[in-house]
């Protein structure tokens, strides 16, 4: 599905989350010149495209409690990557997993999340993870968070101002 | 979790996805607690005034839309805060967290343009002198369908 300019103006408007107002779509659109009708179908059209991955609330874990927060990569030859990551996927304590590009400095490949509230049972999971998934004796990695400097919901859009800006300052002439 | 009523675990519990696309969602959600309309839109300002929530909002899929990498630094201990500080001062940075590991600072970054992605990350390793290292995504087996929480 192509974005049109609207679909990105509403997303970029979303980024600060949905106001909380009785029609909040009519409020939405009332930013970005559209009505509560157009906002709510673009939306679901959106989500049903698969654009939107999840619309609901975000929630802090670490606000509630989930402190032991880690991330288990394993450098997994590439054939068995998504064999392993279904496995991982089944279990429930597995909130995120994917693939990613390695890189001479950080050699992984299969990256999973797992969020707890004390670190022995999340290291115990990991285990398990590691063992239900095969991947006993590959190079691992658990690294749990420490200091959380920044989290905020991802800004693909509501930047785009800047690129604007600089885009018009490198312009001859500007 | 003591301090939670079955209120609001469900509205926590239930709301992550699927979010009523109605005119009134507040008042779609209230008739499914059983409270009125303006009682979800309170303990949703309350919610978010402490924390818990950070937002209704969306996530979007990567790479259907702007472009996005997880990307890590291996930073001196001392020049840990300094060097965070100014990683989190980009918008385009979302999740910035230090983690146990020689390779300690880690963080997502997100622009609407590729282009763009590579001005910030470059601005990084150009200001502080360090590496980043990139780490961008090929595959998601599961991402972000949302926070299961257990009860306890």
């Amino acid at each position: 599905m192509e974005l049109s300019p609207r679909d990105l103006e509403l997303l970029a408007l979303l980024e600060d989350g949905l106001p909380l107002v009785p029609r909040p779509y009519a409020a939405l659109g009332g930013r970005c010149g559209m009505d509560e009708a157009e906002v709510i179908a673009r939306l679901r059209r959106l989500l049903e495209a698969g654009v939107i991955r999840r619309f609901g609330l975000i929630l802090r874990h670490r606000r509630l409690g989930y402190r032991a927060n880690a991330m288990v990569v394993w450098d997994v030859p590439d054939v068995r990557v998504r064999e392993a990551a279904r496995i991982l996927c089944a279990l429930p304590f597995v909130t995120l997993c994917y693939r990613r590009r390695r890189h001479p400095a950080w050699p992984y490949n299969l990256y999973c999340m797992i969020h707890g509230r004390e670190r022995s049972p999340v290291l115990e999971q990991v285990d398990e993870a590691t063992r239900a998934a095969g991947l006993e004796g590959l190079p691992r990695q658990v690294l749990f968070s420490r200091r959380c400097f920044k989290q905020t919901g991802a800004r693909y859009f509501s930047t785009i101002r800047n690129s604007l800006r600089e885009a018009a300052d490198a312009a001859p002439g500007a | 979790m003591d301090g939670f009523d079955r209120v609001r675990r469900r509205l926590l519990d239930d709301f992550q996805k699927d979010f009523p696309l109605d005119p009134r969602p507040f008042r779609v959600i209230g008739e499914r607690l059983g409270i009125s309309e303006d009682e979800v839109l309170d303990l949703l300002c309350e919610l978010q005034e402490s924390g818990v929530v950070d937002r209704v909002g969306a996530v979007l899929e990567p790479g259907r839309a702007g472009a996005s990498t997880l990307a890590a630094m291996r930073v001196p201990p001392e020049m840990l805060e300094g060097v965070a500080a100014f990683v989190s001062s980009f918008p385009e940075v979302n999740h910035n967290y230090q983690r146990e590991h020689e390779i300690n600072l880690w963080f997502v970054a997100t622009a609407p343009t590729p282009q763009r992605l590579r001005a910030v990350l470059d601005a990084i390793s150009y200001r502080t002198g360090i590496p980043v290292i990139e780490l961008p995504l090929v595959e998601a087996f599961r991402l972000d369908l949302g926070f299961p929480l257990s009860w306890s």
